[in-house]
C-alpha cells in the first residue's frame, strides 16, 4: 500500500480552506432574508460569474462528462453543445428575470409564478416539484463527494464519514454566509478545477501517447466507432442529439437554484454580459472529455465510467497530485450542494410551508425557518446518500427533463400578455405527467429523440391552445409596465 | 412587459443553436481531423468562442435601446 497520508492531508487542507473562505464570506453582514438568499442584490461581473460557475460545474461536470466520453463516446459531445447553448439563452431570459426580480422583490422561481400569474395553486405545484427534483441532485453531489473521497484517499476514508463530514461543512458556511458564501468559495474551486482540467487533460494523453492528437489518432484506429454518434451506445444519434440539446438548453436556467442566481445580479447588464463570458469557461471541459478519452484506451473495462477519470490519475500521477485533483473534486461537489441546499431550504420555508401553514409568517421567521431548513435537508440527503439506490441516477435525469417543463410558464411569462394561469398549469401538469409516464416506464428515448423534450412539446401546445381558446376579455392583467411600443 | 430584444439579435442567438444543435449529421464525423482533435469535437470547441461572439454582438446590437 502507498502512502496515502499525504493525499488525505492535502485534500482535507482544500476542503478546510474552503469552508474557511465560506465562513469569513458572510461573517460582517447581517444576514436577512434578501441578503442571505440573493445576496441584497448587489453582485457585480465578478461575483455573478463565480456563482453561477460554481454552480454549473458540478461533480458530473468533473465525473460524469469524463464518464460519457469514456463509456458513451460521442454522445458526450451534447454537454459542450447544451451548457453554450444554455448561456446563449440565458443572455435572452435573464434579464427580463432580473427585472421583474427587482420590481417585485423576488427572491425565488416560486415566487416569480405566484407574481406574474397571482396564482397560488400554480406557485405550490412548482415548488413542490422542485424540492422534489432539487434533493436527487443534491444527493448525486454528495455521492459523488464521497466516491472522490474513498479512491484518492486509496480507500482509506471510507465514503459514509467522509460524506458527513462534507455536509456538516456545507451546512455551516451556507447557515452562516448564504448565497455570498457560496460565491465566494467558489473562487478557490474554479481555480482548482481548471487548473485541475488543464494539467489532467493535456498531462494524461502526453504521459501515454505523446499528446492529444497521437491519443485521438490511436482511438479513430483502435475504435473509430466510439467518435461517432451513437458512439458505444444504441440509441443516442442524431435525433436523440438534437432533442436532448434543445431540452437541457432551455432547461438550463430553469433549475430554481439557476434561476434565482439571477437575482444576486447588481443589473441587467451583468448578465448580459456574464452570459458573453460564460461560454469560455466550457473550454475547460473539453479537457476533462480528453481524460474520458485517454481512460478508455489506458484503463477500458471499468464496470463504473464515473470513475475512469481519478482512476486515471491515480495511475498516472504522484501522490501529492491525486490530493489536489481530490481536493478540486470534493469542492466541484461542495459548492454545488451548498447553493442547492440554500435554495431548497428557501423554497420550502417561503413557497411551501408559509403558504400551506403559517400565511402570517415575518420575513426574519422565513429566514429562521430556511436556516433551520439547511440542517434538515443535510441530514435527509447523507440519508439517502449512505442508503443510495441507483434509481437516484434516473430521477436527477427526471429532474433535469422536469424542470425544464416551467420553461414554457415563465417565457410566456415575460413576453406574452395573453397567457394566463389556467394554460400554463395544464401545459405543465401535462408536461409532468406524460414525462413521468414515459421515464418511469423506460421509454425514454422516446421514438427516438429525448423523452423530456416530447413531454415539453405536449407542454407547449397544450399551453398554446388553451391561450387561443380564452376570450379576450380575460385577459390577465399584468402587474408590470405597460407594454412598450415595437420599434 | 419586458422590452424584447431586437430581431437581429434574436438572430444572432439562433447562430450557435444551428451550428451547435441542427446540424449535427453534417459535421458528425472524424475527419478531416484538426488540431488533433476529430472534426465533430474540433466543430464543437470551434463554436464556444464564436458563440461568446455572436452574444456580443447581440449585447451591442442592443445597447443603444437601453
Amino acid at each position: 500500500m502507498r502512502s496515502s497520508l499525504l493525499p488525505i492531508g492535502i485534500i482535507s487542507a482544500i476542503v478546510l480552506l474552503g469552508s474557511g473562505i465560506g465562513l469569513l464570506a458572510g461573517s460582517r453582514r447581517k444576514m436577512d432574508l434578501e441578503q442571505w438568499t440573493v445576496g441584497g442584490r448587489g453582485f457585480g461581473l465578478i461575483l455573478v460569474w463565480l456563482l453561477m460557475a460554481g454552480e454549473v460545474y458540478t461533480t458530473f461536470s468533473f465525473l460524469g462528462a469524463s464518464g460519457w466520453a469514456y463509456s458513451r463516446g460521442a454522445p458526450a459531445l451534447y454537454i459542450l453543445a447544451y451548457i453554450t447553448l444554455g448561456y446563449v439563452v440565458s443572455f435572452f431570459i435573464l434579464p427580463p428575470i432580473w427585472e421583474m426580480g427587482r420590481k417585485f422583490s423576488l427572491q425565488t422561481q416560486s415566487d416569480f409564478f405566484e407574481t406574474r400569474y397571482q396564482s397560488k395553486a400554480l406557485a405550490a405545484l412548482v415548488s413542490l416539484s422542485s424540492v422534489a427534483f432539487l434533493i436527487p441532485y443534491l444527493e448525486i453531489q454528495i455521492a459523488g463527494l464521497g466516491i472522490i473521497a474513498q479512491i484518492s484517499s486509496f480507500d482509506r476514508i471510507g465514503r459514509a464519514p467522509a460524506m458527513i463530514i462534507a455536509v456538516a461543512l456545507v451546512a455551516a458556511f451556507v447557515f452562516a454566509g448564504g448565497i455570498r458564501a457560496v460565491a465566494w468559495v467558489s473562487i478557490l474551486k474554479d481555480a482548482l478545477m481548471i487548473f485541475a482540467a488543464l494539467a489532467v487533460g493535456i498531462g494524461v494523453p502526453y504521459i501515454y501517447f505523446g499528446g492529444i492528437g497521437p491519443m485521438f489518432s490511436a482511438l479513430a484506429h483502435t475504435r473509430p466507432a466510439h467518435l461517432v454518434m451513437p458512439g458505444a451506445t444504441a440509441n443516442m444519434g442524431h435525433a436523440w442529439y438534437i432533442s436532448t440539446v434543445l431540452l437541457t438548453s432551455l432547461g438550463f436556467y430553469m433549475w430554481p437554484h439557476t434561476f434565482a442566481a439571477a437575482f444576486t445580479a447588481r443589473s441587467a447588464a451583468v448578465l448580459r454580459r456574464n452570459a458573453i463570458v460564460m461560454p469560455l469557461y466550457t473550454l475547460s471541459l473539453v479537457f476533462i472529455f480528453f481524460t474520458g478519452f485517454t481512460a478508455l484506451l489506458v484503463v477500458p473495462g471499468l464496470a463504473n465510467g464515473d470513475l475512469a477519470l481519478f482512476t486515471l490519475v491515480r495511475k498516472a500521477f504522484p501522490n501529492w497530485f491525486l490530493g489536489l485533483i481530490g481536493g478540486a473534486g470534493a469542492l466541484t461537489a461542495m459548492v454545488p450542494a451548498a447553493i442547492l441546499l440554500l435554495t431548497a431550504a428557501t423554497l420550502f420555508a417561503k413557497n411551501v410551508y408559509r403558504p400551506l401553514f403559517a400565511p402570517a409568517m415575518s420575513e426574519s421567521q422565513i429566514a429562521r425557518l430556511a436556516r433551520a431548513m439547511v440542517i434538515v435537508l443535510g441530514l435527509l440527503t447523507l440519508y439517502f446518500a449512505i442508503y443510495s439506490s441507483t434509481t437516484l441516477v434516473s430521477l436527477l435525469l427526471l429532474g433535469y427533463a422536469g424542470v425544464t417543463q416551467f420553461f414554457p410558464g415563465i417565457v410566456l411569462g415575460l413576453y406574452s400578455n395573453r397567457v394566463t394561469k389556467s394554460a400554463v398549469f395544464a401545459g405543465l401538469l401535462t408536461g409532468l405527467l406524460t414525462l413521468c409516464f414515459l421515464m418511469f416506464s423506460n421509454h425514454d428515448p422516446f421514438l427516438g429523440i429525448n423523452a423530456g423534450f416530447f413531454a415539453l412539446c405536449l407542454n407547449f401546445t397544450v399551453t398554446f391552445v388553451l391561450i387561443r381558446g380564452q376570450k379576450k376579455n380575460r385577459l390577465l392583467s399584468i402587474p408590470t409596465t405597460p407594454r412598450s411600443t415595437p420599434k | 412587459m419586458p422590452e424584447k430584444p431586437s430581431v437581429r439579435a434574436v438572430l444572432l442567438g439562433a447562430l450557435p443553436f444551428l451550428a451547435m444543435c441542427f446540424s449535427v449529421p453534417l459535421w458528425d464525423r472524424i475527419d478531416p481531423i484538426v488540431l488533433g482533435m476529430p472534426f465533430n469535437f474540433f466543430w464543437l470547441v470551434l463554436w464556444i468562442p464564436l458563440s461568446s461572439l455572436c452574444l456580443w454582438m447581440a449585447y451591442r446590437v442592443d445597447r443603444h435601446r437601453r
